[in-house]
């Protein structure tokens, strides 16, 4: 059979083509999001980049009714987003197969927060697979649409960052066609109103029990010593075969519901029973419920992080190899770009000590120094709202003065910015709200979205009006300025604050990593000229520097955007051949 | 003894941006070329923009796990100088950092707030066997700034005692058609370094 070096995602798209899948909708997110990139590029596929999680399930959910085999990707924090139709498609089932990956990131290495997906697999009752490499992605996205088919039940997929973003070797087989299956009205099967839906409650309490007990080939039993045996999946699988060579394993494909058959038998043939898990004890506290006791787990492996083979050796009293110790260096977080669009709009709010309720994308970088223009960020969307409560407590705590900004990018606006913004004006709610529009999706690698008038192939389509939408929204003012005109931005702000009601400011400018045409020369500064002011530098342009008593540029990172030469009160900063 | 390519654990490290994908990319045809066993672990998403960024690849029988821990590493491949540092503790006792000279200063050194570390050079030669490129001049000579990363693996492969060709096999595999010359030509001058 060929086989290729695939990352786990890309595996994962493989797997979803043989499997017969005909639509692909999705919401990109860290480390999700090359699943459907991938997909997309199937002839045979049709896939979409949908607005937001929610949206991107219940589109793949119309699909499966109508017959045909769908899938829906995500991170973590997107199954937060599209849990409300995931819970009842439990319930209604499928027809065409329906399979749903949540990617979740143990060591945030991208992502707010580290919550376990397989969380929410049991709380709705849906099966979940969890593939421990390449291969495994490919085939186990074959197995979910199996039994999705084989159950009438969504099935999820479960990656970490680690197998996500991995490559390994994964084998290629012909697509297998899966016809779009004939569509009967049925409305006790598909129409959840209580009545039905406590017809189909018990359905899905007896597919759960069914899937517990039937052998679906996904549990795989490695005995070696049977001093020590290990339940685990996934990533966590590749880390115990490194660091215990010699224990015995029983290694899960499908972490929900649990095969309680083979895991009470295992436990019944090794001494020393351990389940290492990353991040919540999820099977380590079904498994303790049966009566089954577990030597070694969550109180050893903690909560947080990623789990390593180093942890586990230490877990167990073994060797680690000798580290030579790194000296301390300074810390290299991640920075706006050079020419990043948002990067004037910040300078601007924090030379006017706002305070501002940020939201989630490359501008959430707004928040380090030297900018730190921002003040909270929570969740997509909840910039808007947030605003909204701000303002009504700091007002009741007697403050009337207070800068209130609120930032929301392009593409998280659209996501869930616009019911927070229409719910705003309903409400009377003081707000002004700036639209970071960079015409693309920037932090998750430049995917288009509905306001950029292009579809997930680069396609021309329909684009969706800001400026309209939010006038739709009843703001009571909407405003347009170019992002990289500080003066401009600047004056909106200021007339926005001072309006009562709710304010919009579009400020736009295209990403500067995706603009490459309007690059210009690297600018220079002039150093007879620079009187070692800073004011430039309060910019944290990465092609900015100090040296010698004045500001310097370094022109292989400047994209000649201009913005230093805005702030520059002495003209010092000009172009190369001047 | 430095370690060969046939069994080997490559920490890259660098900063966002400077093309320490396409170098991983590389040694993963390089190893699928020879049939062995290949694990490659990429960061994508956030850490791109800028910040610190470590890729792992393994290559033959130790390739269980993706990632490679502490004290694992046979090689620190480093774009950045302290970048090197900062991985070290990657390195396995015996172990070869082989680092580009260039030094790229964090928003911390930008702005004042911190130092960037000296004698840096004389400290990673201290604590290991180190190898200085300057992989940002040897690029430019090539006739591409961004060529860094093929200098870099320029001078793996003589380390390693490699076969230019199969080396230059999996190179044209990964960069594009119109690129491929100039990829050569960096790596030539990485070989040189050795
Ligand atoms: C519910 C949810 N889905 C997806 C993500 C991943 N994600 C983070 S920011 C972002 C969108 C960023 O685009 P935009 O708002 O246009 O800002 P930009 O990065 O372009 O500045 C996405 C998809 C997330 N954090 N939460």
């Amino acid at each position: 059979m060929p086989q290729k070096l695939m990352l786990g995602n890309e595996a994962a798209a493989r797997g979803a083509w043989e499997a017969g899948v005909r639509l692909v909708s999705s919401y990109p997110g860290t480390p999700s999001t090359e699943i459907t990139e991938y997909a997309s590029k199937y002839p045979e596929i049709y896939a979409e980049w949908a607005a937001n999680e929610k949206v991107a399930l219940e589109v793949a959910a119309g699909a499966s009714m109508g017959g045909a085999r769908a899938l829906c990707c995500m991170k973590h924090v997107g199954v937060n987003v599209a849990a409300d139709p995931l819970y009842t498609l439990s319930y209604t089932g499928v027809n065409g197969g329906l399979v749903i990956v949540a990617a979740d990131d143990p060591g945030m290495h991208s992502s707010q927060n580290e919550q376990d997906s397989r969380m929410h697999a049991r709380a709705s009752q849906v099966p979940m697979l969890e593939p421990s490499d390449s291969e495994e992605c490919r085939l186990y996205m074959k197995k979910a649409f199996e039994i999705s088919e084989k159950y009438d039940c969504p099935v999820m997929l479960r990656t970490t960052t680690r197998i996500a973003h991995a490559r390994s070797m994964a084998q290629m087989e012909d697509r297998q066609e899966a016809p779009v299956k004939d569509y009967q009205k049925n409305v006790s099967k598909w129409v959840m109103t209580p009545a039905f839906a406590k017809m189909r409650h018990p359905v899905v309490e007896a597919r759960m029990d069914a899937l517990s007990a039937e052998d679906n080939g996904l549990v795989c039993l490695e005995m070696r010593s049977c001093e020590i045996g290990v339940i685990c999946s996934g990533m966590a699988y590749q880390y115990v075969r490194e660091a215990l060579p010699g224990a015995s394993i029983l290694k899960l494909g499908m972490v929900n519901p649990l095969p309680k058959n083979a895991i009470v038998d295992f436990a019944g043939k090794v001494r020393k029973l351990c389940v290492i898990e990353e991040l919540e004890p999820v099977m380590e506290e079904q498994i303790a419920s049966w009566g089954v006791r577990v030597d070694i787990g969550k109180k050893d492996t903690g909560r947080q992080g990623e789990l390593s083979g180093r942890k586990i050796r230490t877990i167990f009293g073994l060797d680690n190899p000798e580290v030579i110790e790194s000296p301390g260096m300074p810390a290299r977080p991640p920075v706006l770009c050079p020419g990043c669009p948002h990067r004037g709009v910040y300078a601007v709010l924090s030379k006017l000590k706002c305070t501002v309720t940020g939201d989630i994308g490359c501008y959430t970088l707004g928040s380090s120094a030297p900018l730190s223009a921002v003040d909270s960020v929570l969740c997509m969307g909840a910039s808007v709202g947030m605003s909204q409560g701000f303002d009504r407590a700091r007002k009741w705590a007697g403050e009337d003065s207070r800068k209130l900004v609120a930032v929301i990018g392009d593409s998280t606006f659209l996501h869930s910015g616009v019911t927070s913004l229409l719910s705003a004006s309903y409400n009377r709610a003081n707000i002004t709200l700036i639209i970071l529009d960079n015409t693309t999706t920037g932090m998750t690698g430049h995917q288009p979205n509905p306001a950029t008038g292009f579809d997930i192939h680069g396609e021309p389509t329909t684009r969706i009006d800001l400026e309209e939408l939010c006038r739709a929204c009843k703001a009571d003012s909407v405003v347009t300025v170019p992002a990289d005109d500080m003066a401009k931005v600047e004056a909106a702000v200021r007339g926005a604050l001072s309006e009562t009601g709710v304010s919009v400011i579009i400020a736009r400018k295209a990403c500067a990593l995706l603009d490459k045409k309007s690059r210009k020369d690297p600018l220079h500064i002039q150093p007879d000229i620079c009187r070692g002011c800073r004011s430039c530098m309060r910019l944290g342009c990465p092609a900015i520097a100090f040296a010698d008593g004045h500001a310097v540029i370094d022109p292989s990172l400047c994209v000649g955007c201009g913005l230093c030469s805005q702030t520059c009160a002495f003209n010092a900063i000009v172009g190369r051949n001047v | 003894m430095r370690a060969g390519m046939d069994n080997v654990s490559i920490v890259i490290v660098g900063v966002g941006g400077q093309g320490t994908l396409l170098a991983s990319r590389i040694l993963g045809a390089f190893g699928v070329n020879r049939g062995t066993n290949v694990k490659v672990s990429e960061v994508h998403g956030m850490a791109q923009r800028g910040g610190t960024v470590v890729t792992y690849i393994r290559l033959g029988d130790c390739a269980v796990s993706p990632l490679i821990e502490d004290g694992c590493a046979d090689y620190i491949l480093s774009f950045e100088l302290m970048e090197a540092a900062r991985a070290l503790h990657y390195l396995k006792k015996g172990g070869t950092v082989i680092t580009n000279t260039q030094c790229i200063s964090p928003m911390s050194v930008v702005t004042g707030a911190a130092a960037y570390p000296e004698d840096l050079p004389a400290r990673l030669k201290e604590k290991a066997d180190t190898i200085l490129v300057d992989a940002y001049a040897l690029a430019e000579k090539a006739g591409e700034t961004r060529a860094v990363n093929l200098v870099l693996l320029g001078a793996l492969c003589a380390l390693t005692q490699g076969d230019a060709a199969e080396w230059e096999k999996a190179i044209s595999e990964c960069v594009p058609a119109r690129s491929i010359e100039v990829n050569l030509k960096a790596f030539e001058l990485g070989t040189q370094v050795i």
